[in-house]
């Protein structure tokens, strides 16, 4: 039966569904506060540094599952990061004690002839070609900007040719236009999953917790496994059979909310499977409440403080190491929304100062309403943070923030972010692999690699030195980061 | 050549942004989606071995972030506040709009728009780089002649011939990852032969200044088979310079000393000084050369004889008939990947035959790294015979898991080496090229005259 929310093509762009911002100022306490509010609009800055699109976003769900293949139709811009993916593919899976993989991707490389006669049978080509080269269980179609605006009718090519090769082909509309928030594109994939993929399972697997990842390393076996439970590992390095058989699990859990709300909500409302509401498990205490709400689900509670218990005394020595190594140490942290905070609520425990936050946007609410707003548990954990913002990026806004707050060390989410610290002299530690940080052991190894970061920054002394920023004397001298979000022209 | 595109050797147009950033103080401004820029930097920055954001680019580009309203409404009025903000944030020589897909196809006029801000007196320019126009080769180009149309012409509408000095158009920075090393020694070679450079990109250049000189040409030098023959055509229309087309990049001692007479004979100067520059560069090349002897006269068993190139026909051109002229080598594939037009097919392919006659059935004219691949994998596993691939990242392991063969990474992506200032260009470029190659023989272990060459 299809439900309602799975029965549109698409889903709606983030800044509609959960008011989510691009822009904002001032403490963490009153951005908290106006959670599950309209109160602020998805306002753009008059004057902007480049972002990132949505179809980035759903290539990091889609471009590895094990036996999937993805079309991306679209010009070879879009396609022309993809070099680096076989290498992250290839050392995921041998991470994670798998067979080592590589993506099967394909560009359809719209020309100019094809947005004026339309693209379709581009796209039909390059469909038949992945069958070809890749025979796949399932092929993804990425929609694109170009694509999008000349209307290329992509969910027409996939039901056609899903009867043609009897494997199941899934559009997903993720033009980079469409939403000012990048994290649409998880959105976009996810509804395509679960509109063509997922199927309702009778049996369920009390055992199982659906896990949704990124490319990580798998430190969720050794967490769930002290109550007896296996993670499910989604969507990322799992075949088409795993993926379309989630509703099995017990519950739902994700590494970000940012990243898992939607999936993990409609997975609860239209499939029955319950989604873990505490924040994700970063930090002691936050690992302990999503250790007792898994326990909940998987009739486990028996075990789980005893578990608490002896989890706290095992890492208890490193941790008061760690804190006498890191103690004042002043920390900023640039990162996507809910994983900012997660990150925040690790080096809370550090016992490092976090003297700033900008997370790249901020989800005004979140898909299951009786989820715990992150943010307002990060500031009641950590206390408030007053050097609060959201930022899409903007590098020529937060040099000003890390010019002011003189941080020891960041924590930045997003390549091409770090380099803005190194050409300051601060060294930042690149979350690249979100999973490692973790539940208990996450906290230690976060810890060590802030230590070794501190170690290493010498070379970015050097690099401070030689090197010219663009920006200016007018910005330089320019009190306010946020000049162009307060109507200012320029 | 397939249009259909499994493993990426080149970007879109809006790729020509990465030319802006290679022109000091250069800054790109973009109009179009909000993931646009940053998949240029992702495949021509870091895949061009981690060649960072350097002075402006990266996560710094100016970008409108072009969403649904832009789409549905039209985007200039978004653009002029981007390009008003940049003016304001950024310090720069030259301001180059690029406009993508979304913009292309709704038909903003990034032209008209970047005209208002020069009669104001800024040094912008505008181009429609969309990424269906073509590849970055395409965009290069764009971007090349809109910075001479639309501003160099009207702040300097008359040439005043400088005797001696020689604009160089040739290897496209960033597709070319050794653009910079490259550019270095062109201008050595041409300074070493008493000629006045403007060597247009990196920081060999003195900047935008010598954009602007131009003009002043005594001849413009297209040193590539195709990419810049548009704009010396053009300079030769607005400005009658005449050009030169020499569309053998040199690489080694014997391509070079030639390069180098040709210009000397084109431009008429005293032979007497060329061939005492000359004889110097050969008399260090030929010490350098006859001393790594020893290595390759014990080892001749073992050294790889046939050659694979897969790169676009400026880089693979040059570097292959220096691997087949001085190393001796038989060429036994070339793929050309830059998508030239038909008259520039043909000029590769008599070039390639000029070079050796058994390129004849040999060369392929694809975009598809894959379809490359499977062919040279085709040919390794027929022929059994140790090779040298230059090649790309993308080749490392069908190439080293075949016949002992080296792989020498010529052309994008490059994402398992860092590039500073290494250049395959000229005398000093063919040793360095030598030196990649036969360090090639050690990359699993060591070969001694005991162990049979077992590692």
């Amino acid at each position: 039966m299809m439900s309602n929310r799975l029965a549109q093509s698409e889903v709606t762009i983030r800044e509609n569904r959960l008011k989510s911002i691009i822009y904002y100022s001032g403490k963490a306490s009153e951005l908290a506060k106006a959670h599950g509010t309209e109160n602020f609009s998805c306002k753009e800055r008059s004057y902007s540094q480049c972002s990132d699109c949505a179809q980035m976003t759903a290539a990091t769900i889609t471009y590895f599952v094990r036996d999937a293949a993805v079309v991306v139709h679209s010009p070879m811009g879009c396609f022309a990061n993809t070099p680096l993916n076989d290498t992250q593919f290839r050392n995921a899976s041998i991470e994670r004690g798998q067979e080592p993989d590589k993506v099967r991707v394909i560009c359809s490389n719209i020309s100019e002839k094809d947005t004026v006669y339309g693209g379709v049978n581009k796209l039909k080509e390059a469909i038949t070609e992945a069958v070809k080269r890749f025979s796949p269980s399932a092929i993804f179609v990425h929609s694109s900007c170009a694509a999008g605006i000349v209307g290329d009718d992509i969910e027409g090519v996939a039901i056609d040719m899903q009867e043609e090769y009897n494997i199941p082909i899934i559009p997903i509309y993720c033009e980079g236009f469409k939403s000012k928030i990048w994290s649409s594109g998880f959105d976009a994939a996810y509804h395509g999953i679960l509109k063509n993929l997922v199927k309702e399972q009778p049996e369920k697997n009390k055992k199982l917790v659906n896990v949704f990842n990124f490319l990580g390393s798998d430190t969720f076996t050794p967490l769930l496994s002290k109550l007896g439970l296996k993670p499910n590992y989604l969507v990322p390095l799992a075949d088409v059979e795993r993926i379309s058989r989630m509703p099995e699990a017990a519950c739902s859990a994700h590494i970000c909310e940012t990243l898992g709300t939607y999936v993990s909500s409609v997975l609860e409302s239209e499939f029955g499977v319950p989604k873990v509401k505490s924040p994700a498990p970063f930090g002691i205490d936050w690992t302990d409440n999503w250790l007792r709400e898994v326990a909940s689900y998987t009739g486990t509670e028996d075990l789980v403080e005893d578990v608490i218990q002896s989890e706290h005394e095992r890492i208890a020595p490193e941790l008061e190491r760690l804190r006498e190594k890191l103690a004042g140490k002043k920390i900023y942290v640039f990162a996507g929304d809910a994983y900012a905070h997660n990150v925040g609520s690790v080096v809370s425990d550090l016992g490092m100062e976090l003297v700033g936050m900008t997370t790249l946007h901020h989800d005004m609410m979140v898909d299951s309403k009786e989820t715990e707003d992150t943010l307002e548990a990060l500031v009641k954990k950590n206390g408030d943070i007053e050097n609060f913002s959201v930022c899409n990026k903007q590098p020529y806004q937060v040099l000003k923030i890390l010019e002011k707050l003189k941080p020891d060390v960041m924590i930045v989410r997003h390549m091409n972010m770090t380099i803005l610290g190194g050409k300051l002299g601060i060294p930042s530690l690149l979350e690249g692999e979100t999973n490692i940080s973790a539940g208990y052991d996450g906290i230690i190894t976060t810890g060590k690699r802030l230590l070794a970061l501190i170690e290493t920054k010498g070379i970015l002394k050097t690099l401070s030195e030689y090197n010219e920023f663009p920006y200016s004397k007018w910005w330089r001298e320019q009190e306010d980061p946020f000049y162009f979000e307060k109507g200012e022209k320029a | 050549m397939s249009h259909l595109i499994e493993q990426a050797k080149f970007s879109c147009a809006l790729g020509g942004l990465q030319t802006v950033l290679a022109i000091d103080k250069g800054i790109p401004i973009v109009h179009a989606g909000p993931g646009c820029a940053a998949r240029q930097f992702s495949y021509l920055g870091n895949g061009a071995g981690y060649q960072g954001e350097g002075y402006a680019g990266g996560g710094q580009i100016s970008c409108t972030n072009s969403t649904q309203s832009e789409v549905i409404f039209g985007g200039e009025k978004k653009l002029r506040a981007t390009v008003e903000g940049t003016l304001k944030v950024m310090n720069g020589s030259l301001y180059v709009i690029l406009a993508g897909c979304s913009a292309g196809i709704i038909g903003d006029d990034v032209k008209q728009i970047a005209c208002e801000f020069a009669d104001e007196g800024y040094p912008v320019v505008g181009v429609d780089a969309a990424g269906f126009r073509g590849n970055n080769y395409a965009g290069h180009e764009l971007v090349v002649n809109a910075i001479i149309d639309q501003y160099i012409s009207y702040e300097v509408p008359k040439a005043n011939v400088e005797k001696g000095l020689v604009n160089v158009f040739s290897v496209v920075p960033f597709q070319d990852a050794y653009w910079r090393g490259d550019l270095y020694e062109i201008k050595r070679l041409l300074e070493g032969i008493g000629i006045k450079v403007n060597i247009l990109y990196g920081s060999s250049s003195e900047g935008f200044s010598e954009w602007m000189n131009i003009p002043n040409a005594e001849f413009n030098l297209v040193l590539s088979p195709w990419v810049g023959l548009s704009t010396a055509k053009k300079l030769e229309s607005i400005y009658k310079t005449p050009y030169l087309h020499v569309p053998v990049l040199p690489v080694g001692l014997k391509e070079t000393s030639r390069f180098l007479r040709q210009i000397a004979d084109f431009a008429k100067l005293d032979s007497t000084d060329v061939e005492k520059f000359i004889a110097a560069e050969e008399r260090r090349y030929k010490n350098y050369f006859v001393s790594f002897g020893d290595l390759v006269s014990d080892f001749g068993c073992y050294l790889p004889y046939h050659l694979y190139t897969v790169a676009d026909s400026t880089y693979g051109i040059g570097t292959s008939k220096f691997v087949i002229e001085e190393l001796g080598f038989t060429p036994k594939g070339f793929y050309d990947i830059d998508n030239p037009d038909v008259k520039s097919k043909e000029l590769v392919e008599s070039l390639l035959k000029d070079i050796d006659v058994r390129y004849e059935g040999n060369i392929v004219f694809e975009g598809d790294n894959k379809v490359i691949q499977n062919d040279i994998e085709k040919k390794l596993d027929d022929s059994k015979v140790r090779s040298l691939v230059l090649g790309s990242s993308w080749d490392k392991e069908m190439v080293t898991s075949r016949n002992e063969s080296i792989l020498v990474r010529l052309s994008l992506p490059i994402t398992d080496r860092v590039i500073l200032n290494k250049s395959y260009v000229g005398y000093n470029g063919g040793l360095t090229l030598i030196e990649d190659i036969y360090s090639g023989l050690f990359a699993d272990g060591m070969i001694t005259n005991t162990t049979h060459a077992d590692h």
